[in-house]
């Protein structure tokens, strides 16, 4: 049986003010979705939501995986059932070494039942395996030994989050604008990594993606099966890759022109979204 | 490293650091002050009389300060505490003299096994003697004494009574006072000029017995162009009522010459750790206080660098832990009496489940103390609502031509931290343990390994059950 992840009719708050008003969204492992949509139309909310940042409060509508509600599952327990998110803004955790931090997070994810306190998988292992996914994201073996994104570029950054993924090899991701910040090269080689690890996951299913993005060149490697546009906190119009690359060429007024509900609810959210970021 | 350290040893059981060993000693002085009291622990000791008269005046001094109006709360009842108690006859000469208790006790700490594989000498001391020690030959060929206080009273009455109290004389404070009086046990170390030792110099203290103070006296003296890196780890079993450790560390560094001193504690919850430690620095040496502090009910404890002649340096690092009932009140003191004097102070304190920190910190530059730095960075991070953290620094400066510079932070562990962590599968309770160590990792990393490990281990345990 494939694999799903299932949004239904998720209505979601933060501090009273609504951000999603009614996403429905179905990901089934090995699928690609585009998801694309003005800043402020509640994409990074739908990520954090799904990933279960504790700030935002689901006022109605279910997330399911695999048809089981996982709506009160804290982050660890989604994370360790095989749910990722590339973060468009990682947090520094000043002191912690990449290495370490990767070495619990994929004994974590690896291995779900793991307490505190018990064992690691094995430095040896660790260690080959991930000199072995930097060197396939060209990153020096240096940068493990480095603080967990403290001082990093931006680029550095988006690149320590595929590794991440890379390490974790997640059932599903989302990856939230991996290819903001990075150059034209760059972008190539995040977009044929993402295709990569979405491969390699531990059971040899394909991943389940979801690609929120302002550029078309995350896709050339990783072409959605589906593309969705958001405004106003709701997914509007689902398409194939020709929906992408419209929209890269004309923007969202036509779509805002289709949709005024939306589009007013766009307008009304402006002033909320600050307090949302 | 310090998490890969932190996770991968085996922590053993959770209480380790509540063991009691029941106490059969040879010797224990009634509860509680006097002038009959002092003189009768003098007596025990054979002291002579030098030392006999100046422990009375300090009980007079003693007697005549009140108490600190400033700090934190200091709830002790000074005639309910036994001020001198002696385990053994006779201070161990080998490890097989040491009575098995004791040696159960030090087992439970990891004595022997870090002994061998880094210590040169360990003075352990259990309750207020050393009963255990040894040196390495080859120190005592180029000269270097490294004893317990009481037996430096009796070998080395010369050296001993040139700097004892000189740098911190019973009138300081109220307990330098009371350690002045009733002092026992503490190391004392002479380095002669130009030698260095390589490796650490260890003692492990121990409280042991209920309602006993402990007041080590402990007087480092580092000749010119010597080194040494004294280390002083202390824990401390639980006990239900009060408890009170007053040390006084007296340091001299001269010319060329360089100290480290390193420290980490962790006091039993109901323990009062109130420390008066000072070193003076001469010209072109360097003084380091490295001290960690955790547990206790009330720590007060502000490390001292005076730099006394031109190009001496001080430096100050030191870590807090409080906890549900704890306040530690520490910080450090940088005196800048000369010109073209350093000084460095880098404070992180943590608070958790309502503990409270506060840095108390000196910076003074006194007239005449031309081209001198002073760099302080205090930063503290509270874990929860119900902590609170403080910091007071007082800036004395009197002289024109000078650098002086404060930074201070404070954080909140911040749940967008948290959510990164646990959305890469760790657990809350880990998540929170890694921010800690990565806070602070910069002072970790100075410590020698075995500290390094000890410390985390103590955080972890620190923090366990801390969230949820």
């Amino acid at each position: 049986m494939t694999e799903t992840l299932k949004i239904k009719n998720l209505h979601v708050a933060v501090e009273g003010k609504p951000i999603l008003r009614g996403v429905n969204l179905t990901i089934n492992r090995g699928e690609t979705h585009a998801l694309m949509g003005p800043n402020g139309s509640g994409k990074s909310t739908l990520g954090n939501v799904i990933m279960g940042h504790p700030n935002y409060e689901v006022t109605e509508g279910v997330i399911e995986l695999n048809g089981e509600n996982i709506l009160e599952w804290d982050a660890t327990a989604r994370a360790r059932a095989g749910i990722f998110m590339a973060f468009q803004r990682p947090m520094a955790i000043p002191g912690v070494k990449m290495a370490d931090f990767l070495r619990h997070a994929t004994t974590n994810v690896r291995n779900p039942a793991r307490k505190e306190g018990e064992e690691l998988i094995p430095m040896r292992q660790f260690r080959k395996e991930l000199t072995e996914k930097m060197e396939q994201l060209k990153m020096d073996v240096e940068f493990a030994r480095r603080y967990v994104n403290d001082g990093f570029s931006g680029g550095e950054m988006k690149r320590a989050e595929i590794l991440q993924m890379a390490m974790l090899r997640p059932k599903f991701a989302i990856l939230d604008e991996t290819d903001s910040g990075l150059d034209v090269d760059a972008v190539k080689l995040a977009s044929q990594s993402i295709a990569q690890i979405g491969k390699e996951t531990a059971d040899s299913a394909a991943m389940g993606t979801l690609i929120i993005t302002h550029h078309d060149k995350l896709l050339d490697q990783n072409t959605p099966d589906y593309t969705h546009v958001m405004l106003g906190g709701k997914i509007v119009e689902t398409g194939g890759v020709e929906l992408a690359h419209e929209l890269f060429t004309d923007g969202y007024d036509r779509i805002r022109a289709r949709y005024p509900e939306a589009a007013a609810d766009e307008r009304a959210m402006a002033t909320t979204e600050a307090v949302a970021i | 490293m310090a998490t890969d350290v932190l996770h991968e040893t085996n922590l053993g059981e959770i209480n380790k650091y509540d063991f009691i060993t029941p106490s059969h000693d040879v010797f224990k002085a009634k509860r509680g002050l006097s002038a009959d009291i002092v003189g009768q622990i003098s007596e025990m000791k054979q002291e002579p009389s030098w030392m006999r008269d100046f422990r009375l005046e300090s009980l007079k001094i003693f007697e005549s300060k009140p108490m600190p109006k400033w700090g934190g709360d200091i709830g002790i009842n000074f005639q309910d505490i036994f001020y001198y108690l002696k385990p053994t006859n006779e201070q161990g000469k080998s490890w097989d003299d040491v009575p098995q208790e004791i040696k159960d006790t030090f087992d439970k700490l990891g004595i022997p096994e870090a002994e061998k594989k880094y210590l040169a000498g360990v003075k352990a001391q259990f309750e207020s003697e050393v009963v255990y020690g040894s040196l390495q030959e080859d120190l005592g060929n180029k000269g270097v004494i490294f004893t317990d206080t009481d037996t430096a009273v009796r070998e080395h009455p010369k050296l001993l009574r040139e700097y004892f109290g000189k740098i911190i004389p019973p009138s300081d404070n109220k307990f330098a006072a009371l350690n002045s009086a009733v002092w026992s046990g503490g190391s004392f170390i002479y380095v002669p000029p130009g030698v260095k030792i390589e490796f650490p110099l260890q003692a492990y203290f121990r409280i042991n017995a209920e309602q006993m103070g402990q007041f080590e006296r402990t007087l480092i003296i580092v000749d010119e162009g010597a080194s040494v890196h004294y280390v002083e780890g202390c824990t401390a079993p639980m006990y239900t009522t009060e408890s009170l450790h007053s040390a006084v560390v007296e340091v001299i560094v001269k010319k060329n010459g360089r100290c480290r001193y390193t420290t980490i504690q962790n006091w039993a919850n109901n323990i009062y750790n109130l420390v008066t430690k000072r070193a003076v620095a001469y010209q072109d040496s360097l003084m380091e206080w490295i001290d960690g502090n955790l547990g206790s009910r009330l720590t007060m404890k502000y490390p001292a660098v005076y730099m006394m002649e031109p190009g001496a340096r001080g430096e100050i690092l030191s870590i807090a832990f409080s906890s549900k009932g704890q306040h530690q009140d520490a910080g450090a003191k940088v005196v800048h009496c000369a010109p073209h004097t350093k000084s460095r102070i880098i404070s992180k304190s943590i608070s958790k489940n309502g503990g409270r920190s506060s840095y108390r910190g000196l910076c003074k530059v006194e007239d005449g103390a031309v081209g001198s730095k002073s760099n302080v960075v205090c930063d503290a991070l509270i874990l929860d609502a119900a902590s609170r953290s403080d910091t007071y620094p007082y800036i004395e400066v009197e002289e024109q031509d000078v650098q002086v510079e404060h930074e201070a932070s404070v954080s909140r562990i911040g749940e967008e931290q948290l959510f990164y962590l646990m959305s890469r599968g760790l657990s809350e309770a880990e998540a929170s343990s890694m921010i800690v160590s990565g806070f602070i990792e910069p002072l970790i990393k100075e410590l020698p390994m075995e500290y390094a490990v000890e410390m985390n281990r103590l955080i972890e345990l620190q923090m366990e059950g801390s969230v949820g």
